[in-house]
């Protein structure tokens, strides 16, 4: 197919279906090379969302804070869900060095057990 | 000289003189190889997130030692042998507080090249949020 031409990170050449939407890393629309889960910008394939999520900001840019303790385990909880994962940047709008150091800061507050590795599933 | 965070929990049922003991065994240990304890900061009896050899509460120790890597060493150690401290975890701080420190100078320079208006209001109404804001989360 001619979309095919953009994509450059298809593991395929050719593809028969014509819906090369669950393509994770491809952007057959006009969008030019965005980051690679279309964060904010819509379009009509996103894993079932619809046009334009309001854009989420992280949180840690607004606010202005720094230092990502392992000790502050009421802020880091946030960002863990109820079975005690890790959520993804895309659900949370964190940005991604923050993403970095948040997860750093989650794993060793798990080893000294202020986090849980697994709760409630 | 490197600064570190050591963390503990020791288990619930151990009375407070056992622990200030411990305590003050620790801290001489790391006086005599050379290091200091800056701080130590007992953060009471809190809910462990899993089952610790087979205790489900613990009480929380937070050292702060200056000094070098093997300090650290021997002090984890001591840790690992001593029958009531049931998890330790230790962080290397001081690059992490350069980091910031850098970063709380670049912010206070733009916020004093921004104040030409008002600049006395200015200050004031920047240095209290900074006070509470950045220290908040290090004293968390």
């Amino acid at each position: 197919m001619a979309d095919e031409v953009r994509t450059s990170a298809g593991p395929s050449g050719e593809q028969s279906s014509g819906s090369g939407g669950d393509r994770p890393s491809g952007d057959r629309g006009p969008r030019p090379g965005g980051p690679r889960g279309p964060r904010g910008s819509g379009g009509p394939r996103e894993g079932g969302r619809k046009y334009f999520r309001r854009k989420k900001v992280c949180k840690f840019c607004v606010e202005k804070i720094d230092s990502i303790d392992y000790k502050d385990f009421r802020l880091l909880g946030q960002f863990v869900a109820e079975s005690g994962k890790i959520v993804p940047r895309r659900l949370t709008g964190v940005c991604t060095p923050h993403q970095r150091r948040l997860s750093t800061a989650i794993k060793q507050a798990r080893n000294i057990a202020l986090l849980p590795f697994a709760g409630r599933m | 000289m490197r600064t570190y965070e050591v963390m503990f929990i020791v288990r619930p049922d151990m009375s407070d003189e056992d622990l200030d003991k411990l305590i003050s065994t620790l801290e001489s240990q790391v006086g005599t190889s050379g290091g200091t304890i800056k701080n130590v900061e007992r953060m009471g009896k809190r809910r462990l997130a899993y089952m610790v050899r087979n205790f489900a509460d613990g009480i929380y120790i937070l050292f702060t030692v200056h000094g070098e890597g093997l300090i650290v060493r021997e002090l984890e150690r001591r840790l690992r042998v001593t029958e009531p401290v049931i998890k330790f975890l230790t962080v290397r701080v001081d690059e992490e507080q350069k980091r910031l420190a850098k970063v709380k100078k670049i912010r206070e320079s733009h916020m004093k090249g921004r104040g030409t208006q008002a600049a006395a209001a200015q200050a004031a109404a920047e240095a209290a949020p900074t006070a509470g804001g950045e220290t908040t989360p290090a004293n968390a």
